[in-house]
This record gives C-alpha cells, structure tokens and sequence, in this order.
C-alpha cells in the first residue's frame, strides 16, 4: 500500500478553515436545533474519524474494532451522568438497577462519583485498553488484514459482553443520558445542546491540532515508514511494535473523547456503537474524505453523515446502495479519497478527458498510460 | 456439531478463497445468505402442482442450485470488483463490505421472485456463449452473438421473473422478514446413534459437510484444474509464465469459494429462520476459524471449526459443569456466568485472540521462511 504522502497547499487550506469557522460561528444561528444537533453529532464523530486516519491513512493499521473506543468513552461520560443524578432513586444508584434487583452499586461504578475522574476516564480508559490491544496484537507481528479481523474479533467480544450484561450497565438498553443532570440542567434541554455543539466544534478543532503535531517531524515521519515499509523500520533499528502501539492508544483516546461527545448529544449509549457495521463505516469516512489527510477525515465523517441523515430521510432503503456503492466507488476508483483527488491531478485529468483542458506537455518516451485508478 | 459442521462449510469456501488468492471476502456472509433464500426459493416452487410429487427432494436440488447461485454471483463480483484489487487486501475488505451491503439492501427491497429472474438470466448470459460452436466464437461477428445471447437472457429472466411471481404469491413482494423453510418429512425426526438422539436435519448437515469436503479435497488434490488451482496458490508468476491461465484460475477459485458459501447457506436453512443478516452471524466466526487453522490449510480449517462449534457447546450450555459437577465454587460461578450464548462467544473470541499470542500463524502453520509475507 503505497501512496505518495499527501499535503494541502497553504492557500486550500486557509481557504477550507475560513469557510469551516465562519460555519461553526453562524450554524447555532441559523440551523433549527434538530439539524444543530445531528450536526454537532457528525462533528464528534469527525474526532473519531481523525483517529482512524492517524492509523490508518498514517500507520497503515486498518482496525475496524474503533467502536470499541467510541464505545467505552461514551460508557464513561453516562455512568458518570447516571450517577450524579441519581440521588432521587432509591439506594442512591441510577434507576435501571432496581429493574434487576440490584441493591448495592457494582464496584466499578464507585469512581464515577468523581467528575475528574469521569473526565479523565473518558479518554485514558479507551487509551489503555487499545494501548493492551495493541500491544499484544503487535507484539506478534500480526498485521495486515489479520490484525483488521482480529480488532473486528475484540469489537464483538466486547459487543456481547455489553449487550449480556444487564445487571452491571443495562445490557442491551444502554444508559439514558438526556434525562440527566449537569450543572443543574437537562443534559438533554435546548440550551445544553447548544453548549455541546460549542465544546464538540472547539475539540475537533484541537483534536485535529494535536493530530497535526503528532504525524509531523521525526514520529510522523516512522509512522509512514511502517506504513510503506515495515521491515525496512524494523532493520533500521527502530522498534514498531512501540509506535504502532502509541499510534493506536492515541487513536483510542480520541475516540473515547468523540464517544462521549457523541452520547451527550444523541441522549444514550448503547451497545449498538460497537456493531460492526458502525465500526467500518467510521474507515469509510476517511476513506472517502481523503485517508492521509487529516482534514479529509474531518470533512468526510462531516459529510458522509450528514448526507446519510437525509438520504434516509427522504428514500429510507436507498441509503445502504449508496453506501455499498460508495465503498466499492472509493476503493476503485478514488483511491486517495475526494482530498486527494482534488490535490492531485484528478481535475485536470476529468476536465482533460471532456477536451476542456489541454493535455500536460510530456516527453515522448515519457508519456505514461495512467493505469488503473492513478487518474480517477 | 452442527454449528460446527456450518462454519465448517462456510470457513472452507473462505479459507479457498483467503487462503489461496489472499482476498478477504467479507460478502461470504451475504453469499451464505443467497444460498439459503435460494433453498427458501425451491421450496416453494416445489411445492406448485407440477412438481409437488417431487417436493422431498427440494433439499437435494436446492444444494446444487445455491452452490450455482452463490457461485455465479461470486464469479460476477471477481470479475467486476475484486479483479481490479488484487495485491490490496485491505482495499478488497472495504469494497466487499459494500457489497454485501447491496446485497442485504437487494434482499429486502426486491421481489425474491425477480431477483430468482436476475440471477437466471446472470446464469444463461455467463454460460450461453460458452456453448457456441468454435466456429461461431472465431467469426468477427462473436460480439453481436454475444450481445444476443445477453438479450436473450435477460427476456428469460424477465419472462421467468413474472411465472414465478404470478404462480407462487409469496415470493412476489419484497419484505425484509424472514423466513423459514420446513424440512421435507424425510428429514424431521430423530436418529438413535450410540444412544443419544440426533435429530435428522443436523446429521444431514454434517452429511452434507463430509461431502463437501471430500469433494473439495478431491478437487484440489486429484484434478487437472485443482492442480492448477495450487499452483498458482504456491507462485502465482512462475505458473503464469508456464501457461496457466491465472485469470481463470481465479475466476474458478472464487466460484467454487462463494459456491461452498452457497452449499453453507442451504445448511443455516435448515439450521433456523432466513433474513437478510444471516450472513452477518457468521462471518466473523469462519474469518475465526480461518486464522485459527492456519491460512490456506484445508485440514487446520477442519480442526478449527469442530473445535470452535464444540467449545461453543460446551460453554454455551454449561456443559462442563454437568460433567464435572463437583468443582470448586469460584470455578463454577465463572462457568455459570459465562454459561450464555452471547458470553460463550466473549469467551470463544477471548481465547482465541489468546492462543493466536502463542502460536500467530494458527493451528498448522505453513512451513517456510521470509521476512514478510
């Protein structure tokens, strides 16, 4: 899996953060509340995808157990939600457990109690268990697609040990969150919503900061090494098992971060964000937006999401053939994804082809029959 | 056993296809489920007057129709999708998952009747044009009989669509239900084997197991194709350069690969209710079985899936507590709480992600040194 590394130029760049900050300020203003909210749903979800791409558009790893992270990080933010606001509910302990019988709080809810802790627990917990993932799966030198099925493997160990478990995080039900308390407020109410929008846009912000600052200089660097070349890392003396592990807790952490946002904001968290569907769908996202470029993941989780919502609105069983479609489109056709198409020599190619253009000078012997895919 | 015996059907198509051509298929579960809405299908055109006599034997034909199903829908995304992606398996995992996406999507919104229609006219455009004569296949004009043969394919296909929607009401609108297909009498019952009773449809599904993987390893091991077949498997270059055609080759893998998933399909039929997710129940569990036995390895594909449906069973029921039924306490409450399906599978998966930390090449290993495969 070789591609030549992919970088925007400075001007497409500030151009797309003018038009992206102008949207972020005026969207609460304009938008109706349903559409603000979906929004800053896809926006949490874009953190997640930033994840998957520094693994995958940047390492190589493909995982498609993601939802794992998300997953657990919402888990976190709720337990932490149902447990401050559970003081009216008999024993103290949050509603659902009288369902079951369950007098005393389960141990490792007790932390919960601590609000830093609930906030450091929503990305350190995701973090450490992909950095154990990691490093047991790496350690092997399992990769590849091995390590694609093996993360899709823990994603449905997980999945039912979640959906089983009713007495200790309501099983199959998940845990409500709009109902609950923060600040003194609904969780749930109008102006909280509006208040998550604001947090989700200035984390994607900074997520996508701190993903910026981690692929550049000499880390950046070692990751696409062991992207294009494994072995070729390995000879050299570095050790990859460390960095694929790093990579991927980091990615973990971000999703834990966007799990929570994302649950806040949709008012529950279930088992159902970690079904494998769910979790590919997140490498489609990058896929589609540009994998390798950060802000294509941003705008692909952004766009993707945003047009699934209404598609479904309008043709409900069109959506999965458009999805179907849109893997098999990206994968042939648009390799690098829609950024890297727009960066490299896709629309002169497209323009040349209708004759709009005039074809690039080349040197006889140089003239290359683009093959498949290179001038889509 | 029988779970065993279906993942065991559906892991060998897999491991054919993984294993020899290194392509992960993760449309094998939707090919599965063709396989058995084309059983639901048979049945139901058996049961019309005019092969009603015949109804027993549904099951029978309906194995050989789902391995042809399953099969040519396979040989068309070859030749469509996965032709384009060889030498990126990461790639092939994304477009497959597109395609059984569309897949799942075309179950539930087309008419099962038509969609009998589509994959008959698929079946005569793919295999009409095979049966000109030489003569015909040499002259310039081989396109327009071609193309013809096409149209007369798809007017078949329309034409089969409509008889089979008018006569048989059931298949004649779309539903994202499912369904069921009952076993003919012969099959319903149980067998006294060695004192325990078995019921009939599972000894068929083993039975159908055996057979097919006899038949695949007489296949692989004995014929002029199967022989090409492994060597292209071994270095695809070297037999490229000694005249076989790898194009074919592959093309046939991945027919017989999704026509296995087709044959596994007839089993999960017979197994419980058809819907449009029972592909999705089992693929994870046949990539399981895959990695577990060791890649491109028809025997380690063996052990594995017996071993995982039987470990499956024994955890899932609480069977082991029943044979060893004084165990100390703390023991016990961890088998109870583990004594579910879904935490049988926690458990399953668990284990299985902690043996690949001893031995990451599966069961049976193929023997050989390099850096990087």
């Amino acid at each position: 899996m070789e591609f030549k590394n992919l970088k925007l130029s400075k001007k497409t760049t500030f151009i797309v953060w003018v038009v992206i900050i102008a949207f972020v300020i005026a969207a609460p203003e304009i938008l109706p509340v349903f559409r603000l909210n979906l929004l800053g749903r896809y926006l949490s979800l874009a953190i997640v995808a930033l994840g998957v791409d520094l693994i995958w558009g940047f390492t190589g790893l493909l995982s498609l157990g993601q939802g794992i992270f998300f997953a657990l990080g919402g888990y976190c933010a709720a337990m932490y939600l149902q447990i401050t606001s559970s003081s009216e509910f008999p024993n103290n302990i949050p509603e659902f457990f009288g369902l079951y019988g369950v007098d005393n709080l389960p141990f490792f809810w007790e932390p919960f109690r601590s609000p830093i802790f609930s906030l450091f627990a929503i990305w350190v917990i995701p973090a450490l268990v992909a950095g154990l993932l990691g490093f047991l799966v790496f350690r092997n030198r399992i990769k590849g697609v091995y390590f694609s099925i093996l993360t899709q493997a823990s994603l449905l160990v997980f999945f039912n040990f979640f959906n089983g478990q009713q007495k200790l995080i309501n099983g199959t039900n998940g845990l409500k969150t709009d109902v609950t308390q923060l600040f003194g407020q609904m969780v749930g109410s109008e102006s909280m919503q509006r208040l998550f929008f604001w947090v989700t846009s200035i984390l994607v912000i900074a997520a996508w900061f701190f993903a910026k600052w981690v692929v550049k200089g000499r880390f950046g660097n070692i990751l696409i090494g062991i992207r294009d070349d494994e072995p070729r890392v390995r000879f050299t003396g570095y050790n990859p098992v460390i960095f694929k592990t790093i990579i991927f807790s980091i990615a973990g952490g971000l999703a834990g971060i966007s799990g929570a946002l994302y649950t806040v904001q949709s008012g529950i968290v279930s088992p159902q964000f970690m079904t494998v569907p769910f979790s590919i769908e997140m490498v489609i996202w990058v896929a589609v937006g540009g994998r390798g470029t950060l802000l294509g993941a941003i705008l692909g989780a952004v766009f993707i999401n945003y047009a699934k919502s209404l598609v479904s609105e309008a043709l409900p069983a069109s959506w999965m053939f458009i999805q179907g479609g849109l893997f098999i489109l990206v994968v042939t056709a648009l390799p690098e994804g829609v950024l890297g198409w727009i960066q490299g020599d896709g629309p002169r190619n497209l323009l040349q082809r209708f004759g709009l253009k005039r074809k690039i000078e080349t040197y006889p012997s140089l003239e290359v029959t683009n093959k498949e895919g290179n001038n889509e | 056993m029988a779970i065993g015996s279906v993942l065991l059907v559906a892991a060998l198509g897999l491991a054919i296809v993984f294993g020899l051509m290194g392509v992960i298929n993760l449309a094998h579960g939707e090919l599965m489920m063709l396989g058995a809405y084309t059983t639901y299908v048979t049945q139901l055109i058996f049961k019309l007057p005019l092969l009603k006599p015949y109804y027993d034997a549904y099951v029978i034909v309906s194995i050989f129709l789902a391995f042809i199903v399953s099969g040519i829908v396979g040989i068309l995304l070859e030749k469509t999708v996965i032709r384009k992606l060889y030498g990126s398996p990461l790639e092939t995992l994304l477009a497959t998952w597109g395609v059984s996406l569309i897949l799942q999507q075309f179950v539930r919104s087309v008419p099962l009747a038509y969609g009998t229609g589509l994959v008959i006219s698929l079946i005569i455009g793919l295999f009409l044009p095979a049966t000109f004569s030489l003569k015909i296949k040499e002259s310039i004009n081989f396109k327009y009989f071609k193309f013809s043969s096409w149209i007369f394919a798809a007017l078949t296909g329309v034409l089969t669509g409509n008889l089979i929607s008018s006569s048989v009401s059931k298949l004649s609108r779309a539903s994202a239900r499912n369904v069921d297909v009952t076993a003919p009498a012969w099959m319903r019952g149980q067998v006294e084997i060695l004192g325990t009773a078995f019921p009939k449809t599972r000894l068929m599904i083993i039975i159908i197991t055996l057979i097919s993987v006899i038949a695949i390893t007489l296949f692989l091991n004995q014929s002029a194709w199967g022989m090409r077949i492994r060597a292209v498997t071994q270095n695809r270059e070297m037999s490229d350069c000694l005249g076989i055609s790898t194009e074919k080759v592959d093309v046939l893998t991945f027919g017989i690969g999704s026509g296995l998933a087709g044959v596994a399909g007839v089993a999960v039929s017979l197994l419980g209710s058809v819907g449009p997710n029972v592909g999705g129940n089992y693929i994870v569990g046949c990539f399981m079985v895959v990695v577990l036995g060791g890649v491109g390895n028809l025997l380690g594909t063996v052990f594995a899936s017996f071993g995982i449906g039987i470990m499956t069973d024994l955890i899932g029921a609480g069977r082991l507590l029943s044979i060893w039924p004084d165990m100390p306490l703390p023991l016990s409450n961890t088998i109870n709480f583990f004594a579910t399906t879904s935490m049988a599978r926690v458990m399953i998966f668990a284990l299985i992600v902690i043996f690949l930390q001893f031995k990451p090449t599966g069961l049976f290993p193929q023997k050989g040194r390099m850096v990087e495969s």
